[in-house]
């Protein structure tokens, strides 16, 4: 078996690993570095639960094969809290009830992530369930997600505007 | 999944050399080829990764007016690029409605155009595919086959091709750049993907290592700016692949109309132009009528390949609604549901 050097930062920690290169970096996180707050769920690309930032983008980590992605900056839910102080992002998905038995809300934060990023969306309701509808949630908690993806982006909004004051 | 080799060459003649080995797969987003190799679908036993490869991740305007798509160009960094959404509105329609945003921030402009089949029976290994398996036979055939083609397909095949894309560029003349042992090609979009005939495992004109470094838009296709449409049914909102589509591009002046572009997606094996229909829209009045007659002369030729009729009568209404769509002007802004026929639209019936 071949393994093939790589090297990732992953939530501001450098790895520098050695790895089969049929390896996901969704497996990678799991298996490898116990990083099991990114969830497999189809492990197809159908239902978001695996999705991380790479490079500051969101992705399917189940569709990426690790080795593609050496020198990357990587972001996982374990990365996204400052110590025990919750992000805005995580806060609101508490506060409004944005999910049930939890199972998809790592990839439903860290999209979140990436939509408020990608700042296409707005705070349009319709704008934000099209970018949300690659992170499926078989519990139905979308009215609560759509309204903390809201509130979320509404207080990043706040706390940008405080630093820049 | 088969274990491979997996190499990352750093310039083109060392991918085109790498690739030149039998069983040689390029990798670029991954996000189609990952999945086939999981489902056993694909078992290359060797991964090129041209992702890092330089010079295919840039969008250039030519010299002629025209525009240069590298191939590795994320789906998502072209729609959202204002400049090549303003100009040819139909296409980043059309990138935005495909997939998630997710696939899109990974997914390629030239894996795009190489995504195989969404056909069940060629996803599932125990199931007869000629497209998979050259001479097994055709399970679709007599199967589940309500989101089959229904025009071009052949008794050897009656899968659909997925893109999105694809539609909107083949009603623009867009034209593929190859690299390959013998130097580099173009090839227009509409003669790039083959029908199924009696071999559908030939899906494209790509010769075995070839590569596709981009993809070219001529001046005229941004002429269409004002008046282009990209339409899709699909069986949920969002996130889903097209049971039908339609591209429609128009340009008008004194209420008829001097230039018409029209292509259809998940109706065949590719992307579908339809030159018939465009014939017919060439100098007549820029009304319901005139649509009308397009959609008839653009299914004419089709028939059901199973259980799939209505597709036939939907994708002329649907034609006939992206016309009306492309009449109507290119919205300032996208809607917020991309191609949805859900979005309304002033002055187009809602069941048109």
């Amino acid at each position: 078996m071949t393994s093939l050097p790589l090297t990732l930062t992953i939530n501001g920690h450098r790895h520098e690993l050695e790895v089969d290169p049929r390896v996901t970096l969704l497996d990678l996180l799991r298996e490898r570095l116990e990083l099991t707050g990114t969830k497999k769920g189809c492990d197809r690309g159908q239902c978001g639960a695996c999705t991380v930032l790479v490079d500051g983008k969101r992705i399917n980590s189940c569709l990426a094969l690790a080795v593609s992605h050496d020198g990357a900056k990587v972001l996982t839910i374990e990365g996204v809290s400052h110590g025990e102080d919750l992000h805005p992002v995580q806060a609101a998905f508490i506060a409004h009830d944005g999910f049930q038995c939890g199972f998809c809300t790592p990839g439903q934060i860290m999209s979140t992530l990436g939509l408020i990023a990608e700042a296409q969306a707005g705070d349009d309701p319709e704008r934000i369930r099209e970018g949300m509808s690659g992170n499926l949630c078989r519990c139905a908690a979308y009215g609560g997600i759509v309204e903390a993806v809201l509130e979320a982006q509404e207080q990043l909004a706040k706390a940008d505007r405080r630093t820049a004051a | 999944m088969k274990n491979f080799d997996y190499i990352r060459p750093t310039t083109i003649p060392d991918a085109l050399a790498a690739a030149a080995e039998p069983g040689s797969a390029y990798l670029a987003g991954g996000t189609n080829l990952l999945d086939l190799m999981k489902g056993g679908v694909t078992s290359p036993d060797r991964v090129v990764d041209i992702s890092r490869l330089p010079e295919l991740n840039r969008i250039e305007r030519l010299a002629d007016g025209g525009l240069r798509i590298g191939a590795l160009v994320r789906n998502a960094d072209l729609a959202h690029d204002p400049e090549f959404a303003r100009s040819y509105p139909a296409v980043a329609e059309a990138l935005l409605s495909g997939a998630s945003a997710q696939l899109r921030n990974a997914a390629t402009v030239g894996g795009n155009l190489l995504q195989r089949t969404r056909c069940s029976y060629f996803y599932d290994t125990a199931s007869a595919c000629n497209k998979r398996e050259p001479g097994a036979g055709c399970d679709a055939l007599g199967g589940e086959n309500r989101l089959h083609a229904v025009l071009g397909w052949s008794d050897a095949c009656i899968a659909t091709h997925p893109s999105d894309f694809c539609v909107p560029l083949v009603a623009l003349d867009a034209v593929v750049e190859i690299e390959g042992k013998k130097g580099r090609r173009h090839v227009t979009l509409e003669e790039f993907h083959r029908l199924p005939g009696q071999t559908p495992q030939r899906e494209n004109g790509l010769e075995p290592g070839d590569l596709i470094v981009g993809v070219r838009l001529p001046a005229e296709a941004a002429s269409f700016s004002a008046n282009a449409r990209y339409l899709k049914v699909r069986e949920r909102t969002s996130y889903a692949f097209a049971v039908v589509s339609a591209a429609a591009a128009l340009v008008v002046e004194g209420g008829k109309i001097r230039q018409a572009r029209l292509a259809l997606g998940g109706v065949a094996a590719k992307p579908w132009r339809a030159r018939s229909a465009e014939a017919v829209l060439l100098g007549a009045d820029a009304d319901e009528t005139s649509f009308v007659r397009a959609a008839d002369a653009a299914l004419a030729d089709a028939s059901p390949s199973g259980d799939n009729a209505f597709k036939i009568e939907l994708t002329r209404r649907i034609v006939v609604r992206a016309l009306m769509s492309a009449l109507a002007g290119t919205p300032g802004r996208l809607p917020a549901l991309p191609a949805s026929p859900f979005s309304s639209i002033p002055g187009v019936r809602h069941d048109a």
